[in-house]
């Protein structure tokens, strides 16, 4: 949202000007918050009313603002953002402004530019003469570049719970506890993946090796075909324990048929490794026909993108997996633009990450066996994140089943 | 005996369009402009008002709406911010006139486009003041801060009846003759919100600026044309005296602009 300050003075009330000015506000799809009002004590007194009008667009703003200047609003001038700059490559200078995953605008010669993207924990780095506000991680900043500091011409604008129930994600505030009734959740959650599909917002899923342990594998490829998934974010131990099953029918040694372990099983994860590595990549590997099912294959074939981020217990890696991790989170961040719904099963880690680098519009359900997980994900102050206690298996069973009614 | 500024039609002519009366190619009458003045004059002087003439200038044919000239109330004087600089050339005319005769001179700020007594009629101790075509709505602020009263400003919304006095006539009684759809349904509201007993005229009644009228207490001077205001009036206890307007139509003017009160009001508050 796009705002300014007016300022109403003279006889507004008994000229009815301020309720002429609101309506006219509301009427052309604008809003606005009255951030002082003084009335006049006795008849001749003048008024005074401090508005804070908004619109979606800075056009239909304009026009809104142009209107009211007709009534007598004065637009109050803004004060621009301070900027200093960046001491040395990689180092944000001292009193940077510190991003939220909000919707962010600064204001740079008296007008509004928004922050992209809206990434946590970042500094805002604005180019004059483009006009644009970016808000950058350590690393990519270079000695020089300006940089936002201290709070003034900054402007937050936090996502707005709607009054009236829209879905699951404005409602509900807290984790789900083991005690609560899943299936509401998971029917919501169905729903608002379909909704994601129909507007042509983006649907991410990060995921852990538990989605394999659990054999909840068949349930995410059905999701992946049915065109549930436009993006994978995952480790190297969810691809290779996916593919290690695929080739093996074994997670980590163990038989997920029988639930036990197989003869040499140990061995079949170092195989996995091998074989991909021979192919040089997953992608190739599916399309020579070495690798047929699985999630990774599911991915290769249905055209999903997909991260795969190491770690420090790596085997392998397989060799899509990108080992720095500020490559990882780059190549993250470049691929979630678009992202409306994030589904995150069973890895704590990778889960705070991706939501670390989400806006705060994006609706996340995060789901773990483990509730000191669900919570952590869940009040990591997202808007419209909601937790789910559950194993994974059970939980993404009823979805796709729920999604094939 | 009210006091009423009038200027001599001289240089009256339509030699520009500003409103939407206005045509070059539908000139005055200049015999009849002089007869209608002449008519208005010798009414007004009947009815006990005393008439100052400020001197008409070339080239300035809209001075002899003298109602633009400003607002005067007690011996201050408010000149007007003429919106077209067709007009503009008016202002310091009228202002080094009303000096000369012992009035202080207040100006507004130049920014804020005011048309004097045209966009600024006291009803009771309220001043109505009329914006959007010609007078900015912050001129009336100002207006407020010098003269300590309270100020309505209603939105006028047909171009037709682009000052107040075009469409709105206080009455000495409370109440008002009015065209109401030359107001938006906000300055309709205040309007009735401050005045009772409003007179409605009839559409065809305003085409003949039935409202631009002068009210002497009980007798008003306008515009011919308006039988049925003219019944209501007289019912209420006015003495009506219509009076032949054609020409000065031609411009978008009639009883009313071609006056300004000295003053509109003796004091405020």
């Amino acid at each position: 949202m796009f705002s300014e300050t007016v300022v109403l003075r003279g006889h507004i009330i008994d000229s009815l000007i301020l309720p002429k000015v609101l309506d006219q506000i509301l009427t052309q799809g604008g809003d606005f918050k009255i951030g002082e009002i003084k009335i006049g004590q006795n008849r001749v007194d003048q008024s005074y009313a401090r508005i804070e009008v908004s619109a979606p667009t800075h056009e239909a703003l304009d026009e809104i603002v142009l209107r009211l200047r007709q009534h007598g609003a004065e637009v109050i001038e803004k004060a621009d953002v301070q900027l200093a700059p960046a001491p040395a490559d990689g180092v944000f200078p001292k009193d940077f402004y510190v991003t939220t995953n909000q919707q962010t605008f600064v204001t740079l010669d008296g007008a509004e530019i928004e922050v992209h993207p809206a990434l946590m924990d970042c500094a805002v780095v604005v180019d004059r003469a483009a006009r644009r506000a970016t808000a950058k991680k350590f690393h990519e900043v270079s000695r020089g570049m300006e940089i936002v500091v201290g709070h003034q011409g900054i402007k937050v604008v936090p996502v707005q719970r709607s009054t009236s129930r829209t879905d699951v994600f404005e409602f509900m505030s807290t984790s789900i506890s083991l005690e609560k009734p899943k299936s509401g959740v998971i029917r919501e959650m169905a729903t608002e993946l379909k909704r994601a599909r129909e507007v042509g917002g983006k649907i991410l899923v990060v995921a852990g090796p538990a989605v394999v342990h659990t054999g909840a594998v068949p349930h995410l490829v059905k999701l992946i075909e049915w065109g549930y998934v436009d993006l994978l974010f995952g480790g190297n131990a969810l691809a290779l324990h996916d593919i290690e099953n695929a080739l093996f029918g074994t997670s980590v040694g163990i038989n997920l048929e029988r639930g036990s372990l197989a003869e040499r099983g140990h061995e079949n994860q170092m195989r996995a490794i091998n074989s991909i590595r021979e192919a040089g990549s997953i992608s190739s590997a599916v399309e020579t026909g070495a690798l047929k099912s699985g999630i990774m294959a599911a991915c290769v074939r249905h055209g999903v993108e997909f991260v795969l981020a190491g770690s420090i217990r790596d085997d392998g890696p397989l060799p899509e997996v990108i080992t720095d991790t500020l490559e990882a989170q780059d190549a993250m961040r470049e691929k979630i633009t678009g992202v409306t719904t994030a589904l995150m099963m069973g890895t704590m880690l990778h889960s705070m990450a991706v939501a670390n680098l989400l806006p705060a519009t994006v609706k996340t359900l995060c789901v773990d066996v483990n509730p000191a997980a669900v919570s952590k994900l869940a009040e990591r102050g997202s808007f419209q994140s909601l937790g789910l206690v559950s194993d994974l298996e059970p939980f993404l069973r009823e979805l796709t089943g729920t999604l094939a009614r | 005996m009210r006091q009423l500024l009038l200027c001599p039609p001289d240089y009256y002519g339509i030699e520009y369009e500003i409103n939407p009366w206005m045509s070059r190619a539908r000139g005055a009458d200049t015999p009849l402009v002089q007869a209608q003045w002449k008519g208005l004059f010798d009414t007004l002087s009947k009815l006990d008002c005393k008439i100052e003439l400020v001197p008409p200038r070339p080239k300035l044919p809209d001075m002899v709406f003298t109602a633009n000239a400003g607002l005067t109330v007690g011996r201050r004087f408010i000149p007007s911010n003429f919106r077209h600089e067709e007009r503009s050339g008016e202002a310091p005319h009228f202002a080094s006139w009303m000096e000369e005769h012992g009035y202080e001179i207040v100006w507004l700020p130049k920014d804020l486009y005011f048309e004097g007594e045209g966009d600024a009629l006291f009803g009771g101790d309220v001043l109505f003041c009329g914006y959007k075509f010609r007078s900015d709505i912050n001129s009336h602020r100002a207006v407020a801060d010098i003269l300590g009263c309270l100020v309505i400003s209603v939105e006028l919304v047909d171009p037709r009846f682009y000052h107040i006095d075009t469409c709105f006539c206080p009455l000495p009684d409370g109440g008002a003759f009015w065209f109401p759809a030359a107001f938006d349904e906000y300055g309709q509201r205040a309007i009735r919100d401050h005045l009772r007993d409003l007179i409605d005229v009839v559409p065809e009644e305003a085409a003949h600026f039935s409202c631009n009228a002068i009210v002497l207490d009980c007798d008003i001077v306008l515009p011919e044309g308006a039988p049925k205001l003219v019944a209501t009036l007289t019912e209420r206890g006015y003495t009506c005296h219509p009076l032949p307007m054609s020409e000065f139509l031609k411009a978008g003017g009639a009883c009313k602009c071609l006056t300004m009160f000295m003053p509109q009001r003796e004091k405020v508050g």
